[in-house]
């Protein structure tokens, strides 16, 4: 049997989740006495699939066709090699490329879904663990069926170390032209801004809990008092009270200052990805079953119309 | 030219709860409209502002607790309204997206919209699989991710802008007829106006069956099982503060002195 996991890259680049893919596909394949196969579509497929010759990889096959991810030829591509492969477990990455494909993918298989796995146990049949409610509770879901798709949440396994012995083969795949359609015509990145959050060493990052624009000022009077940046998950951005270069997360910046300080922030897994690096994480939060608390040092669980001013005062502010 | 607009309401969780089998009790869920979704909403409605002889028509799988955020929807600007549910549908505890999907294939398949948005995701259970799914059923087009859209309708082309990881946009067009899911922040969602309140309660929302949408029993089987639910273990060790905020306040102040900060 066979496990396949397909790789993701992007402007010339394997991203970090191709190298954990091998990790979560080497559990299922252990767990199942498979083998492991991880597969690269499109861009420079031969430096790529020497790079994925990690420890654990039985076999790595390239599609050599066209430069960047394009949906329409990763679902072509990728059926053909389920095709081929009939695996078990079809492994893919939870990231924005993967929500576009994915689904498809599986649809197109009759392959049953399971979306954002943070865990995968098999054991006679496959259970996944998965988060609800911004992740405040964790479910578990069995697949009763001899076939899934996982999506696999970034940065929950660890990347597959390199050197591993795997031959890497081309796969041929006549990829129908008339059935792409959508073409990928560029990219732009987010302007530069007025900071750069990045650099910060101290940061106070503002989230949903400050409710209005207006009470934005107590943020900045703290921010003031411990000579620190003002940075902000999403919802605050979106809402055009902070301009998106001082987005922390997933969409926006990834940060790692010395001291970072959430408030009003739940800590949901994209905004974490942004700041799970910092030296010290310090939670405002009036909800004590927040999940930023579960990779804080320091919290108050309070609200933060009063902790905030209170905290200010006692730098002078 | 018609836009279907998929909608669904979302359970917020009390910030403390219990677990009453496999979901959290229903004492301490509230409602609310789907962020995602009131982002698609609203760009369905620019588009019928900004093009002559667009409908927007909602489409929902939910029980009568769900035509709160329909109306809301309707009350924003959205022309009529479609909810499925019957009692097989009430039956099942999870659904997922691919069956989610297969109900709104069938609304799709009756109202040959032009374009469908969706949300990236629903904020409670989060699969992000509902709208690609959807799209492969129709044999449609599709985009995920969308924080930018311009319809260019003699063309039948959809050219968006896929919010990628890091700062990054992909530009893409896309033929139509497409799905897109759309991403929070790509535009400005509206708060309903008194005026579109009134008007909503008197705009059509149509309830159907599985029956009704000529389908059966069999639309609502799926091989995955929803099993457990439970509180994540902490895997944290944070020092909580306790007491009056200056207390709390004066012990964080401590705490920032030590790590250099603010002196
Ligand atoms: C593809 C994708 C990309 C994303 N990218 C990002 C990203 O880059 N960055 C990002 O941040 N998010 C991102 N998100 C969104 C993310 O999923 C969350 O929706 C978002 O992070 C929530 O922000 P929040 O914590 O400020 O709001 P919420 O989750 O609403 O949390 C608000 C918190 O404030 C607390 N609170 C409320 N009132 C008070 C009070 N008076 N005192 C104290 N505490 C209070 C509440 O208890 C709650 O925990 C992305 C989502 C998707 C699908
Ligand atoms: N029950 C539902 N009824 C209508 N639309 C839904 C439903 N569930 C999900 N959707 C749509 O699909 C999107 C993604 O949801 P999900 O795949 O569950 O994360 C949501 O933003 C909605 O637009």
């Amino acid at each position: 049997m066979t496990v396949l996991a397909v790789a993701e890259h992007r402007r010339g680049e394997l991203r970090d989740v191709s190298h954990e893919l091998v990790s979560a596909g080497r559990e299922l394949a252990d767990a199942t006495g498979s083998e492991l196969h991880v597969a690269v579509v499109s861009g420079d497929v031969e430096s790529f699939g020497d790079e994925l010759t990690r420890e654990g990889v039985d076999a790595v096959h390239t599609v050599d066709y066209g430069e960047e991810f394009n949906h329409d030829v990763y679902v072509q591509a990728v059926e053909a090699l389920a095709d081929d492969l009939d695996p078990q477990y079809l492994l893919l990455p939870h990231t924005v490329n993967g929500l576009d494909y994915a689904p498809a993918v599986a649809e197109r298989l009759d392959y049953p879904l399971v979306t954002d796995a943070v865990g995968l146990e098999a054991d006679g049949s496959l259970t996944v663990t998965r988060e609800m409610y911004g992740s405040k509770v964790e479910t578990t879901i069995e697949v009763e069926s001899d076939h899934a798709a996982l999506t696999v949440r970034p940065a929950e396994w660890p990347a597959a170390p390199s050197g591993g012995d795997a031959t890497v083969e081309p796969f041929d795949v006549s990829i129908d032209e008339g059935a792409v359609r959508s073409t990928v015509t560029g990219f732009e990145e987010a302007a530069g801004g007025d900071v750069d959050i990045s650099e910060a060493d101290v940061l106070v990052s503002v989230g949903r809990g400050i409710e209005e624009e207006d009470n934005l000022d107590i943020i900045w009077d703290l921010a003031e008092a411990l000579d620190a940046t003002v940075s902000a998950s999403r919802p605050v951005v979106d809402n055009g009270w902070l301009p998106k270069n001082r987005q922390v997360g997933q969409s926006g910046k990834v940060v790692t200052p010395d001291v970072y300080i959430a408030v009003g922030i739940s800590g949901a897994v994209q905004h974490v990805a942004g700041m799970k690096g910092a030296d010290t994480i310090i939670a405002i939060n009036k909800d004590p079953n927040a999940p930023i608390f579960d990779i804080a040092d320091y919290g108050i669980v309070d609200d933060l119309f009063e902790v905030v001013p209170a905290l200010t005062e006692q730098f002078g502010g | 030219m018609k836009v279907l607009v998929t909608v669904t309401d979302v359970a917020v969780v009390d910030d403390e709860f219990e677990i009453d089998g496999l979901d959290v009790d229903e004492r301490y869920l509230t409602y609310e409209l789907n962020e995602w979704d009131d982002y698609a909403v609203e760009e369905a409605v620019q588009i019928a502002e900004d093009v002559t002889d667009v409908e927007v028509v909602t489409v929902t799988v939910g029980p009568e607790r769900s035509e709160e955020v329909i109306r809301k929807a309707l009350a924003k600007g959205a022309d009529r309204a479609v909810r499925v549910w019957d009692d097989a549908i009430a039956e099942r505890d999870l659904l997922d997206a691919e069956t989610k999907a297969e109900l709104l294939a069938a609304v799709a398949r009756e109202e040959e919209p032009d374009l469908i948005l969706s949300g990236v995701q629903s904020g409670d259970d989060s699969f992000a699989a509902t709208g690609v799914t959807l799209a492969e059923k129709l044999g449609d087009e599709w985009a995920a991710v969308v924080n930018q859209l311009d319809l260019d309708q003699d063309e039948g082309l959809a050219s968006v802008h896929r919010e990628l990881e890091g700062g990054v946009d992909e530009l893409t067009d896309v033929e139509l007829p497409a799905v897109l899911t759309i991403q929070t922040g790509i535009n400005e969602p509206r708060y309903a106006s008194l005026r579109g309140i009134r008007q909503a309660q008197n705009k059509p929302l149509d309830v159907k069956s599985l029956e009704e949408l000529g389908l059966d029993g069999s639309a609502l089987e799926s091989p995955l099982r929803w099993t457990a639910t439970y509180e994540p273990e902490s895997e944290g060790e944070a020092t909580v503060f306790e007491g009056a905020p200056d207390e709390t306040a004066g012990e964080l102040a401590g705490v920032l002195r030590d790590e250099g900060v603010g002196q």
